[in-house]
């Protein structure tokens, strides 16, 4: 039997954990977007896209991420393309940052990543309602980026602990 | 600041273009993809929905098979849930039937204490019998309210009979059939029964309105009846058994109207009861002869079921044994028949070897044996010559 053994198959599960979180996510009934809480949701998607698009170790993939965004839009029923659009905006501003950081800094990144998300739910909107007249509330809105905001730091240190246990393994 | 606004424009085409190691699209094109996409659906092109009905068709699956995870733990939550509320439930049951059966108690202490007064005084118990009777029509006419049931003299219906719907008064039978019987309910405008309103106890008479209801009639205006307060039979003219719930005081104005508990249109099955007057010591005496033939009958039945059971035992048992001796006698005589098919195939081969060796010796003693005009020897096939020959063709004497 050439099949893959146990062990590969779990190096090769943890290794590609992003990707399988990132289409869990979009896919899963059970949306942190949508909570039923009014007053608390975040998007996890934006988190894992920005901490992975910042850091080089991880690799998501923009194609996967672009199909990621095509299956949320579905999954939500909203325009398609435009999660697809603001996962890539995300991963475009990482990207930049990635660039022109020489000395990453938590702080920084974390600033950054609100200034980002707010550009990109911005623009989201303003396509919604001006271009599909979607209404979005907007209260909701800010709360969903607020709590993302606030819940980076403690995903950033998960995703930390992962990149420094499962990748750093993986990589030897 | 020519070099920064540079730095930002190399930053930003580096963020833009640059597909790095790993990959296989760069940015600026699935962004422009992605803009194409919103465009085409922003203006209903049917490529885009035929996109997203094929999409949707691999999404939904998929979304099913990621949230089982989920939906199993969601189930577990609703599962221990549900346990948690059903053991406060029962903790509350537990605490409500210890009250009731502390309240039973009171109740039963009442009712001993009712018979043990009712027999100083000498008064009768009320013993009754019941027949459960489906309605068969209950047609109402403004001028007639009752109902015809299915039981009639054939199942000893009588005149008068008490009606029942549960433990509520429903009315009392007026006419019997030999299979059919007609029941008057209390809302007739012929129904008059004595009442007793509780708690004060104010006796009265409850006529029926030829509604839904029934009005009190003829007491006292001194008489203040509170609201809610409970109707109930008073036994009065031996007609029924005192303490039958009737229904309550609706309204208290000049007219006592009376909200009856059972709701005649909503009748399916009805208990008629007949009382009869027995004195209460005698009542108890023939309960307790009933209870002690009662326990005597369950002891018997007990005993034979014991007994039937101990014969069927010992029935299996012999049968397990004549069983056991046919197995038994079985085998031995396979034993048998195995023993004298053995025997039989070793005569077979003996037979065989000494015809075998008869005719070698036939060859060569044959001569000697065999009878001749001049010698007195044997016939050829006797046992004799046989014999002859075997024994080398010496004389047998």
């Amino acid at each position: 039997m050439t099949g893959i053994s146990k062990q590969s198959l779990i190096k090769i599960i943890l290794s590609n954990a992003p990707i399988i979180l990132l289409f869990i996510s979009v896919l899963n009934e059970f949306d942190l977007n949508y909570l039923d809480s009014k007053y608390f949701s975040f998007n996890f998607v934006y988190i894992l896209i920005f901490y992975c698009s910042l850091k080089k170790n991880i690799n998501l993939g923009y194609g996967l991420i672009f199909l990621a965004g095509i299956i949320n839009d579905v999954v939500t029923n909203i325009p398609i393309g435009l999660s697809s659009l603001g996962y890539l905006l995300i991963c475009v501003s990482a990207a930049y940052l990635r660039t022109i950081t020489l000395r990453p800094s938590l702080l920084k990144d974390w600033i950054y990543f609100l200034f980002t998300i707010l550009a990109v739910n911005s623009f989201i909107y303003t396509l919604s309602t001006l271009i599909f007249s979607l209404s979005i509330e907007y209260f909701d809105l800010l709360i969903n980026i607020f709590f993302t905001f606030l819940l980076y730091l403690i995903f950033y240190y998960l995703f930390e602990t992962y990149e420094k246990k499962i990748i750093g393994i993986s990589n030897v | 600041m020519n070099t920064d606004r540079d730095d930002f424009i190399i930053a930003i085409r580096s963020a833009f273009l640059q597909k790095g190691a790993q990959q296989t699209f760069s940015l600026l094109v699935l962004m422009l993809f992605s803009l194409i996409l919103l465009i085409l659906g922003s203006f209903n092109f049917k490529g885009i929905d035929y996109i997203k009905i094929g999409v949707k068709e691999v999404v939904y699956r998929s979304s099913f098979i990621v949230s089982v995870p989920e939906n199993f733990f969601k189930k577990t939550y609703v599962v221990t849930n549900d346990h948690f509320i059903f053991y406060n439930e029962y903790k509350k049951i537990k605490s409500e039937l210890e009250v009731l059966k502390s309240k039973n108690l009171i109740k039963k202490f009442i009712i001993l204490e009712n018979y043990r007064l009712k027999s100083i005084i000498d008064d009768y118990l009320i013993i009754s019998d019941e027949i459960i009777a489906k309605i068969l029509i209950d047609k109402q006419s403004p001028f007639s309210r009752s109902i015809i049931v299915n039981k009639g003299t054939k199942h000893n219906i009588k005149l008068g009979m008490t009606v029942l719907e549960g433990q509520y008064l429903v009315g009392k039978v007026i006419e019997v059939n030999f299979l059919t019987s007609r029941v008057l309910l209390l809302s007739d405008l012929n129904s008059k029964i004595p009442v007793s309103i509780e708690p004060q106890g104010i006796q009265s008479i409850l006529s029926g309105t030829g509604k839904d209801d029934a009005i009190i009639q003829y007491f006292k205006k001194n008489n203040i009846i509170e609201d809610d307060a409970v109707v109930y039979t008073s036994g009065s003219g031996g007609i029924f058994k005192a303490g039958i719930p009737i229904g309550k005081i609706k309204n208290l104005n000049e007219e006592k109207r009376v909200s009856l508990f059972s709701d005649f249109t909503q009748l399916s099955f009805v208990k008629i009861l007949s009382y009869e007057k027995a004195r209460i010591k005698a009542a108890a005496e023939a309960k307790l002869k009933a209870e002690k033939k009662a326990k005597i009958k369950a002891e018997e039945a007990r005993i034979k079921a014991e007994e039937a059971i101990k014969v069927e035992k010992a029935r299996i048992k012999a049968e397990e044994a004549i069983k056991v001796e046919k197995a038994r006698i079985k085998a031995e005589e396979a034993i048998k028949a195995e023993k004298a098919r053995i025997k039989a195939e070793e005569d077979i081969r003996l037979k065989t070897e000494e015809e075998k060796i008869f005719k070698e010796l036939n060859l060569k003693y044959g001569s000697k044996c065999r009878k001749k005009i001049f010698n007195k020897l044997y016939k050829v096939g006797t046992p004799e010559y046989r014999a002859c020959v075997l024994n080398k063709g010496i004389k047998i004497n």
